[in-house]
């Protein structure tokens, strides 16, 4: 009873920041309409980055501002720019795989995956059971620590501080466990060719149902903390509107595409994994500003951990590797007792395995958005051409669309609503 | 012949040069003079509706006459079904029609392009380098004549000390350093 009547006055104080929220917003517009007949602006040019806190990375941006507002804005890329592409051609295809960890090196494993169904795409193998499974867990517990990380900053971007202390609290119970599986927190090198590099140990499944016992809950409080924040919600709503077909226009995927309503996410329309096994829906947002954004995220949060529930459940017995010693290696046990085992490591490490020609694109959902990975092959042991398709690199395509018209403020909201990683989007 | 293709085929028989189908994606091999009606169509004809830009790709194959492959990957929203656009351009003439003005999404794409590859756009409205220096001027490094490590602009910087082979006499002394 108690606690019905506190959800109640809870749910009612929601209400009413709600429509405090219209009533103040239209104030506002006619404010600033006022302001904008009256006040004198000058024109001027002002640099921002590449080292500044708010632009995740080492992003540069040119505003050009009539007083206040954006009129345009430039970005400046390539502080990072480590030239990942030129170096693939002269690596084999294992020694990618921690290459792409340092893509986008908040969810070091989304990268892994989108590059490993690449090039098995490229095979055509098969990946056993239990391995697809680990995968889609893995990959959604990523898309879980990309988000905590992503709601914590953008909200400290804003001003909002606290719940920075509390995404921050989940996503080190989750890099935990990574740790357990792979032994390194972000630069994971855990998706193999042909399925993954070790199993998931119990202490690893069981502190993961509990992780989830109490995360469900908790993404409701997070929400509750933003929710009810009037300045949080004056600085998100209506800010950096996209619509679906400018959205499409430009490439834009992933969150920043579904909160302009359109409904696309590869791991319902092309779905890998075991996507297609577990029930779980796509959030679609309307208005395409920065608060609908904000929901898509925090609701593919809950259908991530649904994702995760059902898989764990479900979880079979069996392999985690393909038997296929000509692509995944062998036991290392059986190495240096059987001459046909030795042979296929020696060749696997001094060659690589070899990948028939051909060239193929493979668009994977990383939390960010669609990770594709474009690789042409010449029948040997190294691609002859990758190219990494990022989703930040197109997010800052559309960044001058999004930010005109605003306040200089705003930009910052802006840069966070994108969730960009520079480190994939110079590659 | 995929059903996509067979209707470009019809309709711009000048320009089509072939398709193929592999790993369940569609490859349509175009001409570079006149491709860019095909494009519009694809993305306006509702037969197609081709809204989505996925990427703009180049490869590069210097043993060939047609040394520049350009791959254009779209994708229908509609119909669920990715296509990609090859065009081929030599080196002395590395120039291909500007999708810009179809797909605003391309005006980062083809800059990388030319920034690594250095095929130009007809018509790109800013076409500068986008990854590397505005002021580099060694080339494009994703040729395949560009070596690895560079054209030794590194060595030429004078705050870079100069790697000394380190033999038995002066062993210590550059392990100390």
């Amino acid at each position: 009873m108690e606690q019905e009547k506190v959800v109640d006055k809870v749910a009612e104080q929601i209400e009413e920041t709600r429509r405090r929220e219209v009533v103040l917003s239209s104030l506002r517009q006619t404010v600033l309409n006022d302001l904008d007949s009256t006040i004198q602006t000058d024109q001027f040019l002002l640099n921002m980055g590449p080292q500044h806190p708010s632009t995740h990375g080492v992003l540069r941006v040119l505003l050009d501002l009539d007083g206040e507002r954006i009129k345009r804005s430039i970005p400046d890329l390539g502080y990072l720019h480590r030239g990942t592409e030129k170096i693939a051609e002269y690596r084999t295809y294992n020694q990618i795989i921690p290459m792409t960890d340092r893509l986008d090196y908040v969810s070091a494993m989304a990268n892994n995956y989108a590059f490993v169904r690449a090039v098995e795409k490229l095979l055509e193998i098969k990946v056993p059971e239990r391995a697809e499974y680990i995968r889609t867990i893995v990959a959604e517990v990523q898309r879980i620590v990309n988000h905590l990380f992503w709601l914590g900053t953008q909200a400290l971007d804003i001003g909002a501080m606290s719940v920075f202390f509390y995404t921050f609290r989940e996503r080190e119970e989750l890099l935990d466990l990574f740790e357990i599986i792979c032994g390194a927190r972000l630069t994971s090198n855990y998706y193999r060719v042909g399925g993954v590099d070790a199993d998931l140990p119990k202490e690893f499944i069981t502190r993961l149902y509990k992780f989830l016992d109490t995360f469900e809950k908790n993404i409701g409080e997070y929400n509750t903390l933003l929710e009810t924040n009037r300045i949080w919600l004056a600085r998100t709503k209506n800010i950096a509107v996209i619509t679906g077909e400018d959205a499409i226009n430009f490439g834009v995927s992933g969150p920043s595409l579904r909160g302009s309503g359109v409904d696309y996410d590869l791991r319902k329309y092309e779905p890998y994994g075991v996507y297609d096994q577990v029930e779980w829906s796509v959030p679609v947002g309307t208005n395409g500003d920065v608060y609908d954004r904000y929901w898509i995220r925090i609701e593919e949060m809950r259908e991530s951990s649904k994702i995760i529930r059902q898989c764990l459940d479900r979880l079979p017995a069996g392999k985690i590797l393909t038997d296929d010693h000509k692509i995944t290696f062998p036991d290392k046990g059986k190495v240096m007792h059987n001459m046909e085992t030795l042979i296929h490591h020696f060749l696997l490490v001094v060659q690589g395995f070899k990948v028939p020609a051909g060239d193929t694109y493979c668009g994977t959902e990383t939390p960010k958005g669609e990770l594709g990975f474009y690789i042409v092959s010449d029948g040997s042991g190294k691609p002859y051409r990758m190219k990494i398709r990022a989703p930040s690199f197109i997010h800052i395509g559309a960044l001058d669309h999004m930010a005109k018209g605003y306040m200089v403020a705003d930009i910052v909201t802006i840069f966070g609503t994108l969730d960009i990683v520079m480190g994939e989007c110079d590659r | 012949m995929h059903p996509v293709a067979e209707s470009i085929s019809r309709e711009w028989p000048e320009v089509f040069l072939g398709s193929r189908e592999a790993l369940g994606d569609l490859t349509v091999y175009l001409k570079p003079e006149g491709a860019l009606s095909v494009f519009r169509a694809l993305h306006d004809d509702e037969r197609y509706a081709y809204d989505y830009i996925v990427d703009v790709v180049s490869v590069d194959y210097p043993k060939e006459s047609d040394r520049f492959e350009v791959v254009v990957i779209l994708y229908s929203m509609s119909r669920k079904h990715r296509v990609m656009v090859k065009q081929r351009v030599s080196e002395a003439n590395p120039v291909v029609d500007s999708i810009v003005g179809i797909w605003k999404g391309a005006e980062f794409m083809e800059r990388e392009v030319y920034d690594m590859m250095g095929v130009q756009f007809r018509g790109h409205p800013d076409l500068r380098r986008i990854l590397m220096p505005d002021d580099y001027d060694e080339g494009y490094p994703l040729r395949k004549d560009f070596p690895l490590i560079g054209k030794g602009w590194r060595d030429d910087m004078s705050f870079v000390p100069k790697m000394k082979r380190i033999t038995k006499d002066n062993r210590e002394i550059s392990a100390r350093d």
